[in-house]
């Protein structure tokens, strides 16, 4: 038998330590910056717009579907007017008759809004290097997050709806590029 | 009625005409299923007169067919009527053989009929999914697509892809049926019809819904043929037509199903007509499955279609076809010929000009749903503007087929 | 349809239009006419109301740059009963490509000649609403001529230089 060498006891820390100003309210109060909070309540209900174009629509039909669900993570509805949504899911190829249409749904979306451009039709033309189809939807509207495929998985909408949300998360509130 | 299509429309001509209200709707608009924008003018609530005007998905198919050698036009061809995909491969693919005068081997034409049967069943559940959601049956799109993700699986498991499957070649399919795929296919079929019972217990005796579509937008059998119509529109007419009975393809006169045709040709016999035909769907694919023929799933005929890997190690000749194949395609005679199948929305037909080359003169596409919704400026006449949704509802178009 | 009934059809109405036919051919069972644009009216009318072809499938054209006259239009109807399909071809040259309208005979020719004319320049006579369909009102060019460039944007690969290439310098 040995020396028993006790170690020392670590001092208390947080409740243990008895109370002090801060905690003896307990959990009753969280302290984050404003940035953070706002970003929270923003990238947790997403709303979409209906914006389905083509095939891609159909998937993003899927994704709403019971097997995939969206409205796990915060897209509830899909809202038909531009002003209540905050993201535009460009689903589909967009032709050169849609194009101001595009722009203009996007203008009456009100800030903060975000644009996934989802697809290859959407992100780059897809195969359609043609005179009908707008070459990639970003010569239109600013783009946040573009999503392969033909017709993408709604696994991966959901990818990009939750990269979304992480980009969200890490806005500074004042200034958004617009 | 002929004199609907061709009275011209000249602004003020009608002096109640300068009242009447013009209202846009669409091109985005959750109920005209796609990007189709339709003026409509209005006295009150009542449309008196409406123009569809469309192209705002028109993609330069037929354009871009003339560029691509007749294999690289099946993948293009998935994407025009994107809700029934492997309908569109064979209908393309159907035009070639009948140009080069290629026999399809029977294993392949009961693949073939497979996976139509399927798309068909898939559309029609997305039809009813939708054409629900826009007379506030929301469940029922919940409904749909429980069921339509178990075909989207079988697609999966068999061409590697949930849509856009693109799995005919000229000659046959691209590839046989992978190891338990007809077990997977069984237990759908099994598990469908007591669905499909549930959903039609959702919506045929509910006064709702029977409000909603019983005598809107009715089409006599006469004014059907008249318009131009096909597919269940023109059979809920009461005209008897469908192209898998009258001009049988794929090897569909074996198979024993009945074509449903309606009476009034309103709103609801399109529903009732939609439904009865998944239910003879599911009838063909148990057929299908049960007497699925062995053998060879691609012609054996070598100027037109790729040869089997392993011969590629002993045979010179299939290294050579092989090369040509990918690198050139094939070129087939000079001449015309009009192909046709029948996709979930009536006859879908494939015009190919050849010159000799081996891509496409000229592919025009018969679209079922261009056809269809031409009729539209008929038959909202005197109607409310809640019975458009309705009618728009029950044409069932997919605007990618309408603009191609 | 069957090679006894397509040249007894075409005997028929070479009999009774004299000099309106120009050829007819029976590819892969396939018929066509070519039929001369003044008596086209004429010959469309009389098979729907004598020989029963009520249901009209599509109207579209095929360009042949080479050749002179430079279109081909072409209808293409079928007859329920005796489910049997005719393809009935004219011809228009340029400049100015211009044939009858069928509308008056099917009226469900409507939006398929529109859709010829936006995409083909070629004017219908007797169209009742002869306008674009498929493209903008305002677009100029008839995109599915053969001398109509339709790329969007040239792929320009890593190693190529971008001299002249500049996407935004296509379209001049």
């Amino acid at each position: 038998m040995g020396e028993l060498t006790l170690r020392p006891v670590p001092t208390p820390t947080g409740r243990a330590a008895g109370p002090t100003p801060l905690n003896a309210l307990g959990d009753n109060i969280l302290t984050t910056s404003l940035d953070k909070v706002i970003n929270w309540g923003r990238s947790s209900a997403i709303w979409p717009a209906l914006f389905g174009l083509a095939c891609c629509a159909i998937e993003m039909m899927g994704t709403v579907g019971p097997r995939h669900d969206l409205s796990r993570f915060g897209s509830e509805l899909f809202r038909a007017s531009p002003r209540q949504a905050d993201l535009m899911i460009v689903s589909g190829r967009v032709s050169i008759k849609m194009a101001p249409v595009l722009r203009q749904i996007y203008d009456q979306m009100p800030e903060p809004k975000w644009v996934i451009a989802m697809g290859a039709c959407a992100s780059s033309a897809g195969m359609f290097n043609n005179y009908a189809i707008v070459q990639s939807v970003d010569k239109i509207v600013p783009v946040d997050i573009y999503v392969p495929g033909c017709p993408p998985r709604p696994e991966a909408l959901i990818d990009a709806v939750i990269k979304l949300q992480r980009r969200i998360r890490g806005e500074p509130l004042v200034k958004r590029s617009a | 009625m002929a004199d609907v299509f061709i009275e011209p429309r000249i602004r003020g001509a009608n002096e109640e005409e300068t009242e009447w209200m013009d209202l846009n709707m669409g091109p985005q608009h959750p109920s005209t299923h796609g990007v189709l924008r339709v003026k409509l003018k209005l006295d009150g609530e009542v449309v008196r007169d409406a123009d569809a005007d469309i192209g705002y998905l028109h993609t330069g198919f037929e354009k871009s067919f003339e560029d691509k050698t007749y294999t690289q036009g099946i993948t293009f061809s998935d994407r025009m009527d994107y809700l029934g995909p492997p309908i569109n491969n064979v209908g393309f693919v159907s035009a070639v053989e009948k140009l080069m005068e290629i026999d399809v081997p029977p294993r392949a034409q009961a693949i073939r009929v497979m996976m139509m049967e399927l798309a068909r069943l898939g559309s029609h559940e997305l039809w009813l999914g939708t054409a629900g959601l826009d007379l506030g049956v929301y469940s029922g799109f919940f409904y749909a697509w429980r069921d339509r993700e178990l075909i989207l699986d079988l697609n999966e498991a068999y061409a590697g892809v949930r849509m856009m499957t693109s799995f005919t070649r000229v000659g046959g399919v691209a590839w046989d049926l992978p190891d338990g795929w007809l077990d997977q296919l069984q237990r759908f079929i099994d598990l469908m019809p007591p669905r499909i019972d549930d959903f039609e217990s959702m919506l045929t005796n509910n006064p709702i819904w029977l409000e909603r579509l019983r005598g809107v937008g009715p089409l006599t059998g006469q004014q059907a043929i008249e318009a131009g119509v096909t597919g269940p529109m023109l059979r809920a007419s009461g005209v008897d037509y469908d192209v898998r009975k009258a001009f049988p393809y794929c090897g569909y006169e074996q198979y024993d199903f009945d074509v449903p045709l309606g009476v009034n040709g309103d709103c609801f016999d399109r529903y009732k007509v939609r439904v009865q035909e998944m239910r003879e769907s599911l009838k063909i694919l148990q057929q299908a499955k049960d007497n699925l023929p062995d053998g060879p799933w691609l012609t054996n005929n070598r100027k037109v279609a790729l040869p089997p890997r392993t011969e590629l190690n002993t045979s010179m000749e299939a290294v050579i076809h092989h090369f040509r194949l990918v690198s050139e395609g094939f070129k087939g005679p000079v001449g015309d010929v009009y192909a046709f199948v029948e996709s979930p929305r009536g006859e879908l037909g494939f015009y190919l000009v050849s010159d000799g080359a081996n891509k496409p003169y000229r592919m025009k596409v018969r679209p079922p749903s261009f056809c269809n919704l031409q009729p539209l400026r008929q038959l909202v006449h005197g109607v409310l503007v809640a019975d458009v949704i309705a009618i728009m509802g029950s044409m069932d178009f997919i605007l990618g087929d309408v603009d191609r | 349809m069957s090679e006894s009934a397509a040249n007894a059809l075409v005997q028929r109405l070479q009999a009774a239009f004299p000099g309106a036919l120009l050829e007819s051919s029976d590819f892969r069972g396939d018929l066509s006419i070519v039929v001369e644009s003044d008596t086209l009216v004429e010959v469309a009318a009389h098979l729907k109301a004598n020989e029963g072809f009520k249901y009209f499938l599509y109207g579209t054209a095929v360009d042949w740059p080479a050749r002179d006259p430079r279109f081909t239009v072409v209808w293409e109807v079928r007859s329920l009963e005796a489910k049997t399909r005719i393809r009935i071809k004219t011809t228009a040259a340029m400049p100015e490509p211009h044939v009858p309208s069928l509308t008056a005979v099917w009226p469900a020719a409507n939006w398929h000649e529109r859709e010829t004319y936006d995409l083909f320049g070629i004017t219908f006579d007797g169209h009742p609403d002869l306008r674009r369909i498929l493209m903008p009102a305002s677009w100029e060019g008839f995109p599915l001529r053969k001398d109509y460039v339709s790329f969007g944007e040239p792929v320009i690969f890593s190693d190529q230089k971008l001299e002249g290439l500049e996407p935004d310098a296509i379209r001049g």
